[in-house]
């Protein structure tokens, strides 16, 4: 294998069969024929693997990423265009093909070093590390709200600065004259004194002969003209007409339609299964016993559904076939107790000593704390479309991870990776569940039975039974305060940490600071789940820095504040949501007001929720305010919208989101036992975002956390019932709130 | 064989008793605009018109459809090349995040409009809190709809 280096960032190269190319490629070694042959059409100039000129002058973007409506197209696109200077009403975009050469390693980067900026002299090495990590994981996905901070910083920009560095160099060496002297916007560079000017595309033959920049100058703030303005999103018109393609939309020639049914408790086995009524209902093509689930095909999907339920299926007993919700939550509890007993928590964070911190503390605060699974419940049910077929594989699907896609399924069908194709579709919502590559398997597995191509179609039913969940977890926190009521010790265990690796962080200064885990066996499948470990921590943190402010009589917002004077960006965040939400201005009776800031996937975000109890006990969230530092929003209307859109995600899981076990398999099964919030319940939500000038932070992820604290700790406003359960529809608030006379 | 009246335009099907309309129309018609979310009438996804009237298709047979007008969101712009008010102002709220709900959205709110032209807040909730959106666009869906009656009072006096 050739050596990485940081130069083969950026290379260049010609085409076998004439076609000019000009790359900037992340690759090791000079492969850029291949990619090149993969997105170029006739008469196109590759620029580099992220962007290409066509003789038109279109600028195309090849964006790594998948649409799950984040704009991340739009917002990727605009990155580019914009230190490039190009014409953006000529701008496009593509999306990569699920190749090697786009394994978004950037992304992997980041995840693993949280928010570090990597010192100059060592980015080779993580770069040459990483690449080939990412290389052996066929890595290429949309998550960890990594679009804008990673691909987009790391990669869109560069290329589009490395671009248009050449084409001025091109300008000069044909026009004789200094690239001072030039100037490039619109697509076109000009030379003012002599009058003269050309378009990129007349450019880019001349730019590809010239020497490559190793380090293109980025723009400073002050010179963006596309970043940091809402320019309308590419993926729009198509969703108003219904031509927008999601997976579910696939229509490949000759295909048939499958359901399945998997064993209801997870890892059971079929036993026994009757096809003899079944096979002869009318459309029925094929009965499949895949082992642990059962499929049929038809020639529609109601015809495939229709005989599938009428199927008797026998599963396995597995030895967590009785299992119920209350005991897992107790072999929980219990695993805790015995690891904490045999001295066996795992560490994940320890500062001074907090054990002996606490027994000299003037008050001792303590609490408990229970989280439910959640299921993800895209709004497309999950499908998939394969065709098997002469030694290859296609596939037709909505996946945030489109080249694991490819792996698992050259690996499932034991053939060569590129005879795989995997034709991406638009998601219709991620949220983390479209990462995962369990469904694309059991549609390569029905489909190599049969000669035709298949779409399996998951019921909502499926969808909310085998899905990977958000785990449920327990938790116990304690704190010691001083006789002024701050806290001088804080102690947190907790189970399952999955990452990111510093979710479990406090943001408080508290001296002596001891924050363990442990690691019970589970048997219900895990997955990520917006914002994934946060989505449990926001919620135990800013949960319990409310109650330790309300022990010491501290308004819950100025002990925020005293607790973080020391960091200028949640000063700033607290400041605004504390002006915008008036805290403080009085409410009507039944009301109340909680607040809650968390920093996650380098955005700051804190909440302000606005709650009314009913005498019935109903919760009724009015208002959110959301104040945002995001370091910058590259397009502030697409990072409002997923800040609403996070909002509304968590406030359904804190309101109603619970998935429970019973005999051993998930009782819900759609929307009717596992609602969701709908328009009457959505609270209006005001964002306020602080450009702060650090490196962007995630969009789709870091207002979901801070939600349900936000209500929970209203409610304590409210009430003064401490939620310490979710959902909140758990917990019994009638008595609290007395009938005005 | 069915013979159904889609968009105005005539298709015949082979549809069982029980069939719903959603599966004819996407699997059969290939029109693909109208979505499965959850197949019992929970979420809106399946919305489409039969004599003007917002039906949840996934809950409707096929066979029930028969003789009437139905219309799904690939036949609510006036023609090719001009929108629908509502669709125009849901460009304009840039109102889809992932999409998949919205031809359900845009049907049940062209089907509110052409009740009450111009509804409150309230009478949005009301009709619209059948549809669910994952993306949470509930706020943007509420001003497109205001915008798009706003449209129609100047179209209308116009
Ligand atoms: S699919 Fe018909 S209402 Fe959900
Ligand atoms: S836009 Fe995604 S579900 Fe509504």
């Amino acid at each position: 294998m050739k050596k990485w280096t940081r130069r083969a960032f950026i290379g260049a190269g010609v085409l076998a069969g004439g076609t000019l190319v000009i790359g900037i490629a992340i690759r090791p070694g000079n492969r850029s024929s291949k990619v090149a042959g993969l997105i170029a059409s006739e008469g196109e100039t590759v620029m580099n693997i992220w962007l290409k000129i066509a003789p038109d002058n279109t600028v195309t973007a090849i964006i790594p990423h998948a649409e799950m409506g984040q704009g991340v197209h739009t917002a990727l696109a605009m990155m580019l265009a914009d230190e490039m200077d190009a014409d953006w009403s000529k701008v496009t975009f593509q999306e990569a093909p699920a190749d090697k050469e786009y394994a978004n390693f950037t992304l992997l980067k980041g995840f693993v070093a949280g928010n570090a900026t990597f010192p100059k002299f060592i980015e080779e090495t993580i770069d040459g590390v990483f690449l080939t990590a990412v290389k052996s994981l066929n890595f290429q996905i949309t998550g960890g709200s990594a679009s804008v901070r990673f691909t987009g910083q790391q990669a869109m920009r560069i290329a589009g600065a490395a671009a248009k560095s050449m084409l001025l160099q091109a300008a000069a060496d044909t026009w004789k004259v200094p690239t001072e002297e030039l100037t490039a916007k619109n697509s076109i560079i000009s030379h003012a004194s002599s009058k003269r000017s050309a378009t990129f595309a007349e450019l880019a033959p001349a730019a590809a002969k010239v020497n490559i920049p190793k380090q293109p100058k980025l723009k400073s703030p002050e010179e963006f003209t596309l970043m940091g303005t809402s320019q309308p999103r590419f993926d729009i018109p198509a969703k108003v007409t219904g031509e927008a393609k999601f997976g579910m939309d696939v229509q490949v020639p000759g295909m048939k339609y499958a359901t399945i049914k998997a064993a209801p408790v997870f890892g059971s086995k079929v036993k026994s299964l009757d096809t003899t009524v079944s096979s002869s209902q009318q459309g029925v093509k094929k009965i499949l016993n895949l082992g642990d689930a059962v499929a049929v095909i038809a020639d529609g999907y109601w015809q495939a559904k229709t005989a599938l339920d009428a199927l008797p299926i026998e599963f396995e007993a597995t030895e967590n076939s009785g299992l119920n919700q209350a005991e897992i939550m107790d072999r929980y509890r219990k695993a805790m107790d015995a690891d904490l007993a045999d001295g066996n928590l795992e560490k994940h964070f320890k500062d001074g000593d907090a054990t002996k911190a606490l027994e000299q503390a003037a008050i001792l605060v303590e609490a408990e704390y229970q989280l439910p699974f959640l299921a993800h419940a895209t709004m497309e049910p999950m499908n998939c479309t394969a065709w098997v077929h002469e030694g290859k594989c296609e596939i037709w699907c909505g996946s945030q991870n489109p080249l694991g896609v490819k792996a698992a399924a050259a690996e499932l069908l034991e053939i060569d990776i590129d005879k795989v194709t995997v034709h991406n579709q638009l998601l219709g919502g991620g949220f983390g569940r479209r990462s995962e590559t369990d469904v694309m398997t059991q549609a390569i597995l029905i489909a190599k039975e049969v000669d035709f191509p298949v779409k399996l179609i998951w019921s909502r039913e499926e969808d909310t039974q085998h899905d990977v969940y958000r785990e449920a977890t327990i938790s116990r926190m304690k704190a010691g305060l001083d006789q002024s009521g701050l806290p001088i010790a804080y102690t947190h265990q907790f189970i399952f940490k999955h990452h990111p690796p510093e979710a479990a962080d406090i943001p408080y200064t508290i001296p002596n600071q001891l924050i363990q885990y442990s690691s019970p066996a589970s048997f219900v499948p895990w997955g990520n789940w917006r914002s994934v470990d946060h989505s449990t921590h926001g919620f135990l943190t800013e949960s319990f820095i409310d109650e330790l402010a309300h022990t010491a009589k501290k308004d819950p917002f100025a002990y925020r504040k005293t607790l973080t004077k020391d960091n200028l960006r949640f000063q700033r965040v607290l400041d605004l949501v504390y002006e915008k939400s008036n805290w403080g201005a009085p409410l009507p009776a039944n009301w109340g007001r909680g607040v809650a800031i968390a920093q996650s996937f380098g955005s700051i975000v804190a909440e302000v929720a606005e709650v009314e109890v009913s005498v019935e006990g109903k919760v009724k969230v009015h208002r959110v305010v959301c104040a945002v530092d995001p370091g910058f929003a590259i397009h502030p209307d697409g990072f409002i919208a997923q800040m609403e859109s996070g909002i509304i995600y968590g406030l359904a899981a804190a309101m109603t989101g619970e998935i429970t076990i019973e005999n051993g398999a998930v009782a819900q099964s759609n929307f009717h036992n596992y609602p969701v919030t709908r328009m009457n319940e959505a609270p209006k939500i005001e964002t306020y975002i602080i450009n702060s000038g650090n490196p962007p932070g995630g969009a789709g992820e870091p207002s979901t956390p801070v939600i349900a604290p936000a209500v929970t700790n209203a409610i304590f406003d409210a009430t003064g019932i401490r939620i310490r359960q979710l959902p909140i529809s758990k917990n019994d608030l009638r008595a609290s709130i007395l009938p005005s006379t | 064989m069915t013979s159904l009246k889609i968009n105005g335009k005539e298709y015949v099907v082979d549809a069982s008793a029980d069939m719903p309309l959603l599966w004819v129309i996407r699997e059969q018609c290939g029109l693909t605009g109208t979505k499965f979310g959850c197949g019992i009438a929970q979420c809106g996804a399946c919305t489409v018109h039969i004599d003007g009237q917002p039906v949840r298709s996934c809950i409707t047979p096929a066979i029930s459809a028969e003789g009437k007008n139905i219309t799904t969101i690939e036949g609510i712009a006036p023609d090719k090349n001009t929108l629908h008010i509502v669709q125009q102002a849901w460009i304009e709220e840039q109102t889809p995040q992932c999409g998949y709900c919205q031809s359900g959205q845009i049907m049940s709110a062209v089907a509110l409009l052409n009740e009450n032209p111009s509804p409150t807040d309230e009478e949005i909730d009301a009709a619209m809190s059948g549809n669910i959106c994952r993306c949470g666009m509930y706020s943007r869906i509420k001003s497109a709809i205001h915008r798009a009656s706003a449209s129609l009072q100047t179209s209308n006096t116009l």
